[in-house]
């Protein structure tokens, strides 16, 4: 053990735990003279400190890799995540800028725990270390169980919270088991230590079942989503959209470490496991959305559907890594734009923005032909029609599959993403197509700020697919290093 | 020559079309965006003619661009025309301005996204014919949904929000395996790339549900019997353009998928499966015409008959004969003229009376003989009158198709006589008889702008009826070409 500790590659991380910090402490400390320029500036503080965090990050590219203090480490993939994760952050607070005044006055706590989220999720795909990963994991939890209940004038949103906390504590659970049989038998909880000592017997067995299960819960995986729909639905909109993405590319990127420190355990045990994973998350989101008159609700049934898609390439192992990585970029564009467009047709009531139906979209090509087309954009992308990037992802993810042997793992997903297609068309046809003389009863008024997010995640929708090569380079860069 | 070869022509004739839509976009008033989309509409048709100045007649890939677009697997921007391919492109940019000059006045909601739509329709479709990577190829086939959904539900009939969603859907469902079948070549072959494709020997097992998994998307596209059913609905319920250029160009992306993938890359599989499709594509002919027969909607008389001559150019591709897969790409050309044509003399009627129903029209020709005149010319064409174009499409698939089979030939010329039947009813319920509607002596006859809209196709029936020579000399070298790419593939003794 050395003496000099090098925080140094933690930077990023250091600026949104430092800009959390302070925020709390510029809340108790000034008055400000009204909700709403408290609101804003505390928006603009936390923009500007995602913006320098992801600048930070992606300074540190390629400069190898750099083990801090044993349990945390710096690499390609790691700042790859970063990048994802500040992403969808500052997006959602582009969408929260003037969301969050509408239903509460603690908005430094908001963003404060945005920042804290997001911290865990940066640390949590750091993590080599199992101990670091679950204190990772608990401090994205536990800000996230809070920002889900954050609208205390709806009940929607207590209850999602609630369920999503009780869920969550029964997951960590899970985890934790999971974690002490690992450490049962290789008498470590540092991966790299868990790669060279594993038994193969059952305990690491067992244990990285439990862990499964934990890590499933946190991507609502089906049988282990119940929290899902009530709380995506019950959260306030920004909050859905930053969780609905940053959460599952962090726990992607941790549950492909914990896989990779698996060499004892024959890899078609936990494939398997990951393919029937993804087999019931995919089809039974896509059929529960079909369902749904809410939009928010299908949007969540729909994210539900894709941690299904993601965990097809999951399948595929370190091949599949490249495409789920990819997956998730685009996942960030086209999702968050979408719950943004959503929270746009919120009806505002005071204290308590209401959830809106599909129906509420009627006409709004009309009304404000812009928004439409973005929102349909967003739909063509998620439901994987070119040249949007969602098709794109899908081709990877599918290639990654059919390339390991999982060809009928890539056919059901194929099959899935047409049944899928179905509720997102239901959304365009409300928007162009339905008869403009009844309804139309919401008119949208669009804030500046989350016009610029819908504009930011229209175009990388638009753009990102044609423009793959790129970030493939990244990507594989980011992958090979990792080996 | 040589400037004109390294000239990224087209990708020039891909792109065009899109440039002029986003240009569109740029400009408020009416005028200047119909006449932007005009003339981007008809420039991309000379340019197209260009690809006529520097052919070559000896049925290889030609005007190819290649470059890398994701290296990382081995994706490339790989365009090419052949034979098979540049009638079809030149019908697509033909069918461009036809269908914008069309659309001129009969758009009242939203003309901009209308034509913004129309146009980037066309990137798509062209795009389709052109691209030589499957990976690129799949993209444009896919995105042409997108236009097409958005003008069937947006500018569509009563019906429009199923007829869109049924096509959206049927179509997508149908490419699903094709994506699968298409990175399973790529993980087994290195590539993909058509060309490299070619020379990858592949077993019959592979071969056999390959081949189902890329024909259940050509089939639906076509369509072929039984995955014709979103045919009538879409057809129907579309606009007059959009019905032209489903018509016209995005059924034969169906067949011209068989001819360029499902033949060429599953030699064997194709034997194995001829017959089947033969024997659908004789059903597609017979059941169309018969219920083509019974419409009281003269459009979706057409839709029918579209199932029906679709039919014959699948029965010349599975004849998988030289005359026959001539005969199937010069007829793919000619349906797309003539019904084409049709639509659009349907919408002409439609836009002043606002119904399709043969019971309320009758004895137009006294009314309106320039129109009548135009409808008695298409029909022909239709039906298939030695002179004009399709007489030397169908003659043509016939023959090949004897040679294959005469059995099939018989009952497709079963077919023929029901042609004539159905379309002469059209022509009986329209033009002829006493005019005893009292709407329609309002009725004026064809503006000089309609006659624009119509006179290229009429001209062209001629000059296929009757110089077909010009048209086979580029198309039959193409085919042999395919067929010895099929016999040097072939596993089995052909």
């Amino acid at each position: 053990m050395t003496n000099s500790l090098n925080l140094f590659p933690l930077l990023p991380e250091i600026v949104i735990i430092g800009l959390a910090l302070l925020l709390l402490v510029i809340d108790m400390t000034t008055r400000f003279s009204s909700v709403r320029t408290e609101s804003s500036l505390m928006a603009g503080v936390t923009l500007a400190g995602i913006i320098v965090a992801a600048g930070l990050s992606v300074m540190g590219f390629a400069s190898g890799k750099e083990l801090v203090a044993g349990v945390v480490l710096v690499d390609d993939l790691s700042i790859y995540l970063n990048l994802v994760v500040l992403l969808a952050a500052g997006l959602s607070v582009l969408l929260a800028w003037r969301y969050v005044p509408v239903f509460t006055e603690q908005s430094s706590s908001f963003y404060a725990l945005l920042l804290l989220a997001t911290a865990g999720m940066m640390f949590l795909g750091k993590s080599v270390e199992l101990i670091t990963m679950f204190v990772s994991l608990e401090i994205l939890s536990v800000s996230l169980y809070i920002l889900t209940g954050f609208n205390r004038h709806q009940l929607a949103s207590a209850e999602g919270a609630l369920k999503y906390f009780l869920l969550g504590a029964f997951s960590s659970g899970f985890f934790l088991y999971g974690m002490a049989l690992l450490y049962a038998d290789t008498g470590s909880v540092k991966l790299a230590d868990i790669a060279a000592s594993g038994t193969g017997g059952f305990l690491i067995l067992a244990g990285l079942a439990l862990m499964l299960v934990g890590f499933a819960f946190k991507l609502a995986g089906v049988p282990f989503h119940m929290w899902a729909p009530d709380a995506y639905q019950g959260a306030p909109t920004p909050v859905t959209a930053f969780m609905s993405v940053a959460t599952k590319a962090a726990v992607f990127v941790a549950l492909f470490r914990v896989l990779a420190a698996m060499p004892s355990i024959s890899p078609h045990v936990w494939q398997w496991a990951i393919a029937i994973l993804a087999t019931l998350t995919m089809t039974w989101g896509n059929l529960a959305a079909l369902r749904q008159t809410s939009l928010k609700r299908m949007l969540a049934y729909s994210s539900i559907a894709h941690a299904g898609y993601m965990m097809v390439g999951l399948t595929a192992g370190a091949a599949g890594l490249n495409a789920v990585l990819y997956y998730l970029f685009a996942y960030a564009f086209m999702n968050i734009g979408a719950f943004a467009v959503a929270s746009m047709l919120e009806r505002p009531a005071p204290h308590a923005p209401q959830d809106a139906d599909i129906t509420a979209a009627r006409g709004m090509f009309s009304r404000r032909p812009m928004l439409a087309v973005a929102m349909a954009i967003f739909m063509l992308s998620l439901a994987g029609v070119p040249p949007m990037v969602g098709f794109f992802g899908k081709l990877y993810v599918f290639s990654a599959a059919v390339q390991t042997g999982w060809t009928w793992l890539a056919i059901v997903a194929v099959l899935n993403s047409v049944a899928g297609a179905y509720y997102y068309l239901k959304v365009v046809v409300q928007m162009f197509m339905a008869d403009e003389s009844e309804a139309g009863n919401l008119r949208p008024s669009i804030p500046g700020s989350a016009a610029t997010a819908i504009a930011i995640a229209a175009v990388g929708t638009l753009v990102m697919g044609l423009l793959a090569s790129p970030v493939f380079v990244t990507l594989g860069q980011a992958v090979i290093a990792l080996k | 020559m040589e400037n004109l070869l390294s000239f990224p022509l087209l990708s020039l004739i891909i792109w065009l079309p899109t440039l002029g839509a986003i240009l569109m976009l740029f400009f408020k008033s009416e005028k200047s965006i119909k006449v932007i989309a005009l003339t981007t509409a008809l420039l991309s048709f000379l340019v197209s003619l260009l690809l006529l100045v520097g052919w070559v007649n000896d049925g290889s890939m030609q005007f190819q661009e290649q470059f890398a677009w994701v290296p990382q697997l081995n994706i490339t921007y790989h365009l090419g025309v052949d034979g098979i391919s540049l009638f079809l492109v030149l019908l697509t940019t033909l069918l461009g301005p036809i269908v914008v000059l069309f659309s001129w006045n009969n758009i009242k909601d939203n003309l901009k996204s209308f034509l913004f739509l129309l146009l980037v329709q066309q990137t798509g479709m062209l795009g389709v014919f052109l691209s030589l990577d499957l990976v690129l190829f799949f993209v444009f086939w896919e995105f042409t949904l997108i236009p097409m959904y958005f003008l069937i539900g947006r500018w569509g009939g009563k019906n429009r929000v199923y007829a869109a969603v049924k096509f959206f859907l049927y179509t997508m469902a149908g490419s699903a395996l094709m994506m699968i079948a298409i990175l399973v070549l790529y993980w087994q072959h290195g590539s993909f790339d058509w060309m490299q494709l070619l020379q990858a020997p592949m077993d019959i097992r592979f071969q056999t549900w390959a081949f189902v998994a890329f024909a259940l998307a050509f089939a639906i596209k076509i369509p072929l019997f039984p995955f014709h059913t979103w045919l009538p609905d879409a057809h129907v319920q579309a606009p007059t353009a959009g019905s032209v250029i489903l018509a016209g160009v995005l059924l034969k992306m169906g067949a011209y998928g068989f001819l360029r993938f499902n033949l060429p890359l599953f030699p064997d599989a194709t034997h194995l499966y001829t017959p089947l499709l033969a024997t659908l594509a004789i059903i597609g002919i017979l059941y169309g015409a018969l219920v083509a027969l019974v419409q009281k909607d003269v459009k979706s008389l057409v839709a029918y008959s579209s199932i029906a001559h679709l039919g014959f150019v699948m029965l010349g591709v599975a004849s998988l004969t030289a005359q026959g897969l001539s005969g199937a790409v010069l007829q793919s050309v000619n349906h797309g003229l003539s019904t084409g044509a049709l639509f659009l003399m349907i919408g002409m009627v439609y836009d002043r009376r606002h119904t399709r129903l043969l019971s309320e029209y009758g004895g137009l020709w006294k009314k309106v003989p320039v129109w009548s005149a135009f409808f008695i010319i298409v029909v022909l064409a239709s039906v298939g009158l030695p002179g004009l174009n399709g007489f030397v499409g169908e003659f043509t698939i016939l023959i090949g198709t004897f040679q294959a089979n005469p059995w099939w030939a018989m009952f497709a010329t079963i077919g023929v006589i029901f042609a004539a039947w159905y379309l002469l009813t059209a022509v009986r319920g329209m033009v002829q008889g006493p005019l005893d509607e009292e709407k329609n002596g309002n009725l004026t006859d064809l503006s000089t702008r309609e006659i624009w809209v119509l006179a290229p196709l009429v001209i062209l029936f001629f000059v296929i009826g009757l110089f077909p020579g010009f048209f086979f000399d580029k198309i039959n070298p193409a085919v042999d070409a395919l067929l010895k790419t099929m016999q040097a593939g072939s596993q089995l003794p052909f």
